[in-house]
């Protein structure tokens, strides 16, 4: 188990260095220069050359990368300049360790923006894991256990049609008719949970319930398959015959397996959504790193787009980690090779 | 008839054939079918997916014919009708947007143009991005699953592993940040200034292909790996045949049901990447018609005009919903395990 887990664990970091140099490639060595980017309209040869140098634009490819992952251990310095640091230090930003890198645009280091966005972003996941994961599955079950019946039939039905309305459908419906129009709830606007646990919950609600929707339709249709599956298992006629009650049979015989590939379906797009609930967060204008990379997009401001991609790939390889070790503990079938 | 080893029918067929003989001879009649036969069959019965065809071929032939319609007059997607939005902010005047008997969905605040003319116009673009888009993703997975899964070995590895890279990116936020670096690229090599669409709708393929691809790589290399060790497989092998051949004529006949199914479960998710784009400002623009680029103006209207909002995100869902009605009866219908 624990050599399973080291090694699993080089494996990530060999993933997360692949998948930091791809996403450097593509933005900084692309044929179009990522300083001329720096500015849109009061672009000067001269601001260019400025910002080339602030951002370190004028070293190789391979030496950006280098100093990008040093940044993560070291402070650095914007622009890399001991000569300049001793006289003017005052032009020179120092960005401290983990380093993202420095968003010229902000002025302010790529770390800050993540930690601003990555609250908000974190707490509508969550928020709508919770709603997803509990609507999800009961109903799944339900529909498992009354198949054929018109509950099972309505639940599949309501769960397809939920599964193909457009989140941003369902946000802007929310946001304009439930909160604007109707006054149901309270306009969300996100109080953060140190400022108490109501208002923050209050705040994440709607965002959560658009992006829970989606997901909760497909996990009704995962469980009820998976159900139907072991519930047609032989161990659970054994169990049914040695007497034992339904609901302890449903419980404890086959909950307990069907939960196994749920679970790992679950941590996955959860990682997934951690890399920014863009579409919900653009329709509550919720400031988290969907909200920050779109902003990021319209300035390209490649620092901040780099590094949410790399920040997001982080949180979707570490999920895969997770569930696959996770797996291993759950299920006792599954041998770790 | 020659049985062919590629043909994954012909069994079934021959024994089809041969149980009609014996019905002429005028003993009990049994009627074989043909696996073909029994997906129709089982498709035929099924309203719901019946229904989800009829409408999604209508929503198909509608957006192809979309050119034709206007250049007939029968809708007039550019026509402005400054009249009908005289009020405060020229929003147009009456319920729901301005419905009317000639505007049945009402029109555009601003200018006063159909609604209805501008969804069927966008419909059109926004189709022709999700279809390439599928069609890129299949020809690109399909041809890695099958060398993948038929190589085996190291190039199965470094496959498998791309594919767990690119699946490893956040494909929205990609979506959105790729074009900060490569629609001007794009638009240079077509040689096209890059705020015309032409460009942003190659990219939008490209994309949306290559984040998409991996789904059909990773089914087409699961079926491969089964198939590669059947005797059809084999013989052709040992008859001769080459790579190219043991790849398109042999292995690919036998993956057309999981590839048709994929197909009609992605190209609504890539209709509804089109329209999110547009939502989130980031996608075509106007004056482009695309289901996007409407939704993209829409937004800005959403509080005092929440009708203009409303048709052209319905029209999405329910274009959404029946590709996947159509593409989950077509799945209960080929899986030939399921009882119905």
């Amino acid at each position: 188990m624990f050599f399973y887990i080291v090694r699993r664990l080089v494996s990530v970091v060999v993933m997360l260095l692949i998948i930091s140099m791809t996403t450097f490639l593509v933005f900084f060595a692309s044929p179009i220069d990522p300083a001329s980017l720096t500015c849109a309209k009061n672009c000067t040869p001269a601001v260019i050359e400025g910002n080339r140098k602030l951002l370190g634009f004028d070293k190789p490819i391979p030496v950006q990368y280098a100093n990008f992952i040093k940044g993560l251990f070291v402070d650095r310095d914007f622009p890399d300049d001991p000569q300049q640091k001793i006289t003017a230090p005052q032009t020179v930003f120092t960005c401290e360790a983990p380093c993202l890198g420095y968003s010229q645009r902000q002025a302010k280091s790529v770390t800050e923006i993540v930690k601003e966005g990555l609250p908000v972003t974190a707490s509508i996941a969550l928020g709508a894991f919770v709603l997803w994961i509990t609507s999800g599955i009961l109903l799944g079950i339900i529909a498992a256990l009354k198949r054929g019946t018109w509950i099972d039939r309505s639940l599949v039905g309501v769960s397809l049609i939920g599964y193909s309305l457009p989140s941003f459908f369902i946000g802007q419906v929310l946001l304009i008719f439930v909160a604007v129009t109707w006054q149901l709830w309270p306009i969300p606007n996100f109080v953060p949970p140190t400022e108490g646990v109501l208002p923050w919950l209050q705040s994440i609600f709607l965002p959560s319930l658009t992006l829970a929707l989606i997901f909760a339709a497909s996990y009704v249709r995962l469980t009820r398959a998976y159900m139907l599956e072991t519930m047609s298992e032989d161990y659970i006629r054994t169990a049914r015959a040695k007497g034992l009650k339904e609901s302890t049979v449903v419980r404890r015989h086959g909950l307990r397996a069907a939960l196994t590939p749920i679970v790992t379906a679950a941590g996955l797009d959860l990682g997934g959504l951690l890399g920014g609930a863009i579409i919900s967060e653009q329709v509550f204008s919720f400031r988290g790193l969907g909200w920050t990379s779109i902003q990021a997009i319209q300035n390209t401001d490649l620092p901040v787009i780099v590094a949410i991609v790399v920040v997001a790939s982080f949180f979707i390889v570490i999920a895969n980690l997770v569930v696959d070790v996770l797996y291993g503990v759950i299920d006792p079938r599954v041998r770790m090779s | 008839m020659t049985i062919a080893p590629g043909q994954p029918e012909s069994t079934s067929t021959d024994i089809a054939v041969a149980l009609d003989v014996q019905a002429v001879d005028g003993a009990v009649a049994i009627q074989g079918r043909s696996p073909w036969q029994i997906v129709r069959r089982r498709l035929r019965r099924d309203r719901v997916t019946m229904v989800a065809l009829v409408t999604s071929i209508f929503f198909i032939l509608l957006a192809a014919t979309s050119p034709l319609l206007a250049a007939l007059g029968i809708i007039s997607p550019d026509l402005t009708h400054p009249e009908l939005v005289q009020g405060l902010g020229s929003m147009p005047e009456g319920a729901l947007g301005g419905v009317s008997p000639q505007h049945w969905l009402g029109v555009e605040p601003g200018t006063g143009r159909d609604l209805l003319a501008r969804i069927i116009t966008g419909m059109t673009t926004s189709l022709t991005v999700a279809l390439l888009a599928t069609i890129f993703s299949v020809i690109v997975g399909t041809v890695i699953g099958i060398v993948s899964g038929f190589a085996g070995g190291r190039v199965d590895w470094l496959l498998s592993r791309f594919m767990d890279l690119v699946l490893s990116f956040p494909s929205t936020l990609m979506l959105l940040s790729l074009q900060a670096v490569l629609v001007d690229r794009i638009a240079s090599i077509m040689q096209q200034p890059s705020s015309a669409p032409p460009p942003k709708i190659a990219f939008m393929v490209i994309v949306l292909g290559f984040f998409g691809f991996p789904f059909f790589a990773r089914i087409v290399r699961g079926q491969v790996l089964s198939l590669r060790e059947r005797e059809f497989v084999e013989a052709a092998r040992s008859l001769g045949a080459k790579r190219g051949r043991l790849y398109f004529k042999e292995l690919l006949p036998h993956l057309w049901a999981p590839l048709l199914v994929y197909t009609t479960l992605v190209l609504p998710a890539n209709i509804s990447a089109e329209a999110a784009l547009g939502f989130l400002g980031v996608g075509l623009n106007p004056p482009t018609a695309s289901l996007g680029a409407i939704l993209n103006d829409a937004v800005s209207y959403a509080r005092p005009d929440p009708a203009y909002f409303f048709f052209p995100g319905l029209t999405v869902f329910v274009l959404v919903l029946s590709f996947n009605l159509l593409g989950d009866g077509l799945r209960d219908a080929l899986d030939p395990k399921s009882g119905r």
